[in-house]
C-alpha cells in the first residue's frame, strides 16, 4: 500500500504503525459524571467495519506524524488523509 | 537425436548436462525440456499421486508434469519447470516422485488402487480409529504423495530486493506487450518490460508466418536495438510479474544468474516492488487441453507446445504425430510440422463441418476415445461416428483452445467473465486499478490484434497520464480468428485427466458434483483441481466446463475460483530477499561495543541490540563466576555499565510540565529544575505500561528514560499523546537514545572514580544528592550530563556524553579507577544487582500488571488526570490483591525458577487455588542463594510465610520463604549516602 502522507507525498505503507479506528483521537473528559462508561467505550469498544474506515497510522519510520487515514479496509482505498494534529485541534475548536 | 532444421539455437556450441546421472547434450538457447525432447527422453515424471509415467506437457510456465530436481546439495532447487530452465552447460537435473527409478516406479502400484484413491479419499478412506490419523494415516500419505524433496540445508545463494518506478509497466514480451512499450517507451516516459522468457518475441518464437512483410526475427531484433537505444525503458528479460498488491505496486522476480552454471552473477535472483502508474497486461494465453481416455501418457501433449519445440527449438517429440483439436489451431500444428518433414498421423477433428487446410488425413466429427503405451503413446482409438479405428503415432498435440492468462487482473478478488464469442474467461471488468490487458490477455489472439490491441491501450495508459503517444508503425500480421467449438471432454468410462499435477480426473469431478460439492470452491478444496505448482494453469478452465455440464448449467453461471498471487511459483528464499541470519533485522551496536569486544565480553540480544551479557575473566570457568563477581564488585567497590540502550526521550517546551504530567502516572510537575524523579507510565486501560526516570535540566527541558525493551512503544505512544489528544500544548519530543552514551557508575566507591574525572564539579552529598541531575563537563571540556540514580541500590550515577565519545569515556573509567578495581560488567550482574534490590523490570512489567500489584498504587495521583489514572480505579484493578514479594529458598541450595506458580503450603495445587507466579530469579551473591521476585495473593501480609512454586513442566515443587522485595538495603542508606 501507499499512504499518501499529507506533508511527504506517498509513501510505503511498512513505514508506518498502525493502530486501528481514529476514535482513540477522542480521549473522554475524565471530570465527566459518567467518565468511567465512556472511558470504558473508548478503551474497549471500537469499530472495525468493512468499508470505509478512518484509522490512525504513524509514520515511525519517517517524520513521527501522526496521520488520520480514510480507508476502504475491502478494497484498500485511500479516501483521505489528514494530520491527526489537524483533526485534534479542530475538534478543540469545535468543542 | 530428432533435431529440425532452423530453430532458435546455437548449433555452434553444445552444452553437456545430466538427466538422472545420464550425459545429455543440448545447445545454447534449449530448455531443459527442449534438450531432452531432443534426445529423444519422452519419461520426465512420475504423477503425483497415482506415480503414472508423465512426459513433458507444454513449452512453458503452466508446466504440470515435467517437474524436476534441479542441482545437488544445499542448491538442490525441486520442483523446477524443465521448460522454463534454462540450458547451460553442467546442469544437473533428476527426476522427482519415483523410487527406486523413474522407469521402475514402486509406488505405481498406487495407480491399481485408484478406486479407492479418488477425490477426498483421505476424508473417507482413513476415518478410524481416530488417534491413527496423525501418528500414522497422515505422514504415510504425505510419504506417498508429494513432488520434489528439499535440500535441508541453508541455502548458500545471495538474494537481493529491489525498488523500481515507473509510468507504464508491461508485463509480457509477446506481440501485444512489444508493441504496448514502443508506443509507450518513444515517449519519453519511464517504461518497465518485463517477461518471464530469456527471450522476448512470446509466441512470435513458436509460431510461423506471424508477420508478412517482414522476417519475424528481424522485427523482434530491431526493436530489441531501438529498446536498447533508449534510456527510459528497462527491458527485464527472465522477470515474472507475480502478483498486483495495493496502490499500482507490483511483485516481481528476476531470475539474474539461475542460467549461469556457476551462478556467477551477484546475487541469484532479485526481488522488486514495482510501483508503476499504469499497467498493461499482456501475458498472452495459455492453451487448454480436451480431456480424454489416458490423456496423460507420455507423449500426448499441448499442440501449441508442440509447435513451439518444432519451430523454436528444432525438437520433435515424436517421429509420427496426430493432431486432436477443436479449433483451426490444431491445423496449423499440422501444417508446420509437414513444413519441417514430420510424418502427421492425423488431424482429428471434432468439428464435423472442419476441412483440411493441407496435405494431411483428417477426421473431422471425431473424437480421440482412448490411447496405449505404458511408458509413452504409441497408438490413439479414435471414434467417428460408428467407425471406431486405431491409429499409430508417438505424439498427439492436443488443442483445445486458448485460455487468456488473466491471473494478474483477478489478482483483487474481480472474478474473470466467460465471453461466449472467444469461449474464453476474459479479464475482469473490476480488476485492479491502472491495470488494463491487452492481445491474447484480452483475448484478442490474433498476431494483428495482439500487436494494434498492445498499441492502442499503451496510448490509452499513458493519456491518462496526460502523456500524448503516437501510434507506431506495425508490422502487417495474420489475422486468424479461431474459435473453438465448446468441447471439452470425450464422454467415456475410463479415467480422463483434467488437472495432471493432482491427478484429477474427469470422474474426479463427477464424483464431487454427485457428493454435493456444488460450488466451484468446494469442487477445488474436494478434487484438488487448480492447487500444487501449476495452480491448473492447464486444468481450471476444463474443470469449471465439465462442472457446468454436470450441473445442467453455463460457465458463466458455474464461475472461476480466484486468482492469488503467485503467478507463478516464487522461492520463500528470494522473497526473504537475503534478510536472514544477521541481516534478519538491523542490528544495534552500543558506543562501547567495540571496547567490550576487546574485553572478551559474551553479548546478548536485547531487541534490535546488542549488548555486553558479561565479561568473563582468565581463570572462570562458568558464567555463574563471572555475574557472581561483577554483581560482588559493585557492592564493594564500583563497576560500570553501558545503560545506553535505554529509551532517552527530550522533552521540551513551555508546557513539558504540564504534558509529562499527563503522561506520568505520579505527579512531575512539582520537579525542581536539577532533580529526577522515578516515573510511572499507565496504559490508558490502567494497567502499567513502562517506567523509567524524569530529569528536569530547566522549566521546560525534561530527559524521559525508558526501558530498552520499550523505548519504540513509549515514543509513539508519547507522539500519539503529543499529536492526536493534546496538539494545544506547546511541547516537542525527540528520541536521542542513539545521540549519547550512558553509563553507570554504582558501588560504593562511583563517587571516588567520578571525583578523578569531573571538570570542578562538586558531588558532595549536599551539593549533588540522591536524585540529582546536571550539565557539566568531564575529561577536561567534555560536555556531559549526570544523573544521580540507581538501579543497583548502591551510590551510583549515569554519565551521559556524545556518543562518539562513549568508548573513550569506558577507557577513561577503566583506567582511573584501576586501583579502586573498578570493573565493568553486563546485563546479567545488573539483573542480579536490581533484583537483590527489588526493582520491577520488563518480566514484571508484562503489560498485565496493575499498578497495586507492584505496590505503586500511591503513586498514581489523584490530584491530576493522566492516561490511565481513572481505568486504574475501576473494580477488577482496584480489588486486584496480588502484590510483588521477595521470594527466598527454604532449602539455600534450592533453585528459584521464573514461571513456576505459587500455591499456599500444603495447598492443592489447580488453576482455581494458583496464588500468583514467579517474574524473575537469580543467584544473589549477596544473599548467598538464589532469591526470586513474584507476585502473590495478598503477599503484603504473608511476609515470613512458606509457599510452594510448583513447575510442573519439569515436575519440580520448592518450598520458598515470603520475603520483603529489598534484598539489600532495605533503609536505602546507601544509595543516599
Amino acid at each position: 500500500m501507499l499512504i499518501p502522507h499529507p506533508l511527504l507525498g506517498p509513501r510505503d505503507a511498512r513505514e508506518f504503525t498502525v493502530m486501528g479506528d481514529a476514535g482513540m483521537i477522542d480521549r473522554p473528559d475524565p471530570a465527566a459524571p459518567d467518565a468511567a462508561d465512556r472511558f470504558y467505550e473508548y478503551v474497549y469498544l471500537r469499530d472495525n467495519p468493512a468499508g470505509v474506515h478512518r484509522e490512525l497510522w504513524f509514520h515511525e519510520y519517517g517524520d513521527r506524524s501522526w496521520l488520520v487515514v480514510t480507508r476502504n479496509t475491502l478494497t484498500h482505498e485511500i479516501v483521505a488523509v489528514e494530520l491527526a494534529s489537524d483533526v485534534s485541534a479542530k475538534r478543540e475548536k469545535s468543542r | 537425436m530428432t533435431r529440425l532444421d532452423g530453430g532458435l539455437i546455437d548449433r555452434s556450441k553444445t552444452l553437456d548436462f545430466s538427466f538422472d546421472g545420464k550425459p545429455f547434450r543440448g545447445h545454447p538457447g534449449d530448455t531443459l525440456a527442449s534438450a531432452l525432447l531432443a534426445s529423444d527422453v519422452r519419461l520426465v515424471g512420475r504423477s503425483f499421486k497415482y506415480h503414472r509415467p508423465r512426459g513433458v506437457y507444454s513449452a512453458g510456465s503452466e508446466e504440470p508434469n515435467a517437474l524436476v530436481e534441479l542441482g545437488a546439495g544445499a542448491r538442490k532447487q525441486p520442483n523446477s519447470r524443465a521448460t522454463t530452465v534454462e540450458l547451460f552447460a553442467g546442469l544437473e537435473a533428476a527426476s522427482q516422485n519415483r523410487w527406486p527409478s523413474l522407469r521402475f516406479d514402486a509406488m505405481a502400484v498406487n495407480d491399481l488402487l485408484a478406486p479407492f484413491l479418488t477425490a477426498g479419499f483421505y476424508y473417507k478412506t482413513f476415518m478410524w480409529p481416530a488417534a491413527f490419523w496423525e501418528k500414522l494415516y497422515e505422514p504415510a500419505i504425505r510419504r506417498a504423495a508429494g513432488l520434489g524433496r528439499l535440500s535441508m540445508l541453508p541455502d548458500p545463494d545471495r538474494y537481493e530486493k529491489g525498488y523500481l518506478h515507473c509510468d507504464l509497466l508491461v508485463v509480457g514480451g509477446g506481440p501485444s506487450g512489444l508493441s504496448a512499450a514502443l508506443a509507450a517507451a518513444r515517449t519519453g516516459a519511464k517504461v518497465i518490460l518485463a517477461d518471464e522468457d530469456f527471450r522476448l518475441g512470446g509466441r512470435l518464437l513458436a509460431e510461423t508466418a506471424c508477420l508478412r512483410d517482414v522476417g519475424t526475427l528481424d522485427w523482434i531484433s530491431n526493436l530489441e536495438n531501438e529498446f536498447e537505444s533508449l534510456p527510459n525503458l528497462r527491458v527485464m528479460r527472465r522477470t515474472t510479474v507475480f502478483g498486483v498488491f495495493d496502490h499500482g505496486i507490483y511483485g516481481a522476480v528476476e531470475r539474474v544468474s539461475d542460467h549461469m552454471p556457476a551462478r556467477e552473477g551477484p546475487v541469484r535472483q532479485a526481488l522488486w516492488q514495482i510501483s508503476a502508474k499504469q499497467a498493461i497486461l499482456a501475458a498472452g494465453a495459455t492453451e487448454r487441453p480436451i480431456a480424454f481416455a489416458d490423456n496423460d501418457r507420455p507423449g500426448i501433449m499441448l499442440g501449441g507446445a508442440v509447435r513451439a519445440y518444432a519451430n523454436r527449438w528444432a525438437a520433435c517429440p515424436g517421429k509420427r504425430i496426430a493432431v486432436f483439436t477443436n479449433n483451426d489451431d490444431g491445423h496449423r500444428t499440422a501444417l508446420d510440422l509437414i513444413a519441417k518433414g514430420v510424418d502427421i498421423a492425423a488431424v482429428v477433428d471434432v468439428r464435423p463441418e472442419a476441412a483440411a487446410l493441407g496435405d494431411y488425413r483428417l477426421v473431422a466429427g471425431g473424437v480421440v476415445s482412448g490411447t496405449r503405451g505404458r511408458m509413452g503413446l504409441s497408438a490413439i482409438e479414435v471414434v467417428s461416428g460408428s467407425r471406431k479405428e486405431r491409429i499409430e503415432c508417438d505424439v498427439l498435440a492436443v488443442s483445445g483452445g486458448w485460455n487468456p492468462n488473466v491471473h494478474l487482473a483477478s489478482n483483487h478478488r474481480g472474478r474473470p467473465a466467460w465471453d461466449e464469442a472467444v469461449q474464453a474467461f476474459l479479464p475482469p471488468l473490476d480488476g485492479p486499478a491502472g491495470l488494463t490487458a491487452a492481445g491474447a490477455a484480452s483475448g484478442r489472439f490474433s498476431t494483428s490484434d495482439a500487436l494494434l490491441s498492445g498499441a492502442r491501450t499503451a496510448l490509452g495508459a499513458l493519456d491518462s497520464l496526460g502523456i500524448r503517444a503516437a501510434m507506431p508503425d506495425l508490422p502487417d500480421a495474420e489475422g486468424r480468428r479461431s474459435v473453438p467449438a465448446p468441447f471439452f471432454h470425450v464422454p467415456g468410462k475410463r479415467r480422463a485427466w483434467v488437472d495432471f499435477q493432482n491427478d484429477v480426473t474427469v470422474k474426479d469431478i463427477k464424483l464431487a458434483h454427485s457428493e454435493n460439492m456444488r460450488s466451484v470452491e468446494h469442487l477445488k478444496r474436494y478434487t484438488t483441481l487448480g492447487m500444487a505448482t501449476d495452480q491448473g494453469r492447464t486444468a481450471n478452465v476444463t474443470g469449471l466446463a465439465i462442472m457446468a455440464e454436470l450441473g445442467g448449467q453455463s460457465i458463466p453461471e458455474t464461475g472461476t475460483t480466484i486468482f492469488r498471487p503467485p503467478y507463478t511459483p516464487v522461492n520463500l528464499s528470494v522473497l526473504g530477499g537475503g534478510d536472514t541470519g544477521e541481516h534478519f533485522r538491523p542490528r544495534r551496536l552500543t558506543p562501547t561495543h567495540r571496547w567490550a569486544r576487546e574485553q572478551g565480553a559474551v553479548f546478548i540480544e536485547a531487541g534490535q541490540w546488542m549488548r555486553a551479557q558479561y565479561f568473563p575473566q582468565p581463570g572462570e570457568s562458568h558464567w555463574r563466576e563471572t555475574v557472581d563477581r561483577e554483581a560482588r564488585a559493585v557492592r564493594r567497590s564500583v563497576g560500570i555499565c553501558d545503560v545506553t540502550t535505554l529509551g532517552k526521550i527530550d522533552v521540551q517546551g513551555s508546557d513539558a510540565g504540564e504534558y509529562l504530567n499527563r503522561i506520568y502516572a505520579n505527579m512531575i510537575q512539582t520537579l525542581k529544575p536539577g532533580r529526577v524523579r522515578y516515573g510511572l507510565m499507565l496504559r490508558e486501560d490502567g494497567f502499567a505500561f513502562d517506567d523509567g526516570t524524569c530529569a528536569r535540566l530547566s522549566d521546560d527541558h525534561f530527559i524521559v528514560t525508558t526501558t530498552t525493551a520499550n523505548a519504540g512503544t513509549v515514543y509513539r505512544h508519547m507522539e500519539f499523546a503529543r499529536q492526536c489528544l493534546w496538539p494545544e500544548l506547546d511541547v516537542q519530543l525527540i528520541s536521542t537514545t542513539d545521540a549519547w552514551a550512558q553509563i553507570t557508575i554504582a558501588g560504593p566507591n562511583s563517587r571516588e572514580l567520578l571525583t578523578r574525572l569531573v571538570d570542578g564539579f562538586d558531588l558532595s552529598n549536599e551539593a549533588f544528592p540522591f536524585m540529582a541531575c546536571s550539565e557539566l563537563s568531564v575529561c577536561g571540556g567534555l560536555r556531559a550530563r549526570l544523573f544521580r540514580i540507581s538501579f543497583s541500590g548502591e551510590l551510583a550515577y549515569e554519565l551521559a556524553v556524545p556518543a562518539r565519545y562513549g568508548r573513550a569515556l569506558m577507557a577513561r573509567l577503566m583506567e582511573a579507577g584501576q586501583d579502586l578495581g573498578v570493573t565493568p560488567y553486563g546485563t546479567e550482574a545488573l539483573g542480579v544487582l536490581r533484583i537483590e534490590k527489588g526493582h520491577a523490570a520488563g518480566a514484571e512489567f508484562n503489560g498485565q500488571t496493575s499498578p497495586a500489584m507492584l505496590g505503586m498504587d500511591k503513586l498514581v495521583s489523584v490530584k491530576k488526570d493522566s492516561i490511565g489514572a481513572l481505568m486504574s480505579r475501576r473494580a477488577g484493578l482496584a480489588d486486584e490483591r496480588r502484590r510483588l514479594v521477595g521470594l527466598q529458598p527454604v532449602d539455600p541450595a534450592a533453585s528459584v525458577i521464573p514461571g513456576a506458580h505459587l500455591f499456599g503450603a500444603g495447598r492443592e495445587q489447580t488453576l482455581a487455588t494458583d496464588e500468583g507466579w514467579i517474574t524473575s530469579a537469580c543467584y544473589s551473591p549477596h544473599v548467598g542463594s538464589m532469591i526470586g521476585l513474584g507476585f502473590l495473593e495478598n503477599g503484603d501480609a504473608r511476609l515470613g510465610e512458606a509457599v510452594v512454586a510448583a513447575n510442573p513442566l519439569e515436575g519440580q515443587t520448592v518450598s520458598l520463604k515470603v520475603v520483603p522485595i529489598h534484598f539489600v538495603d532495605p533503609e536505602g542508606g546507601r544509595l543516599r549516602g
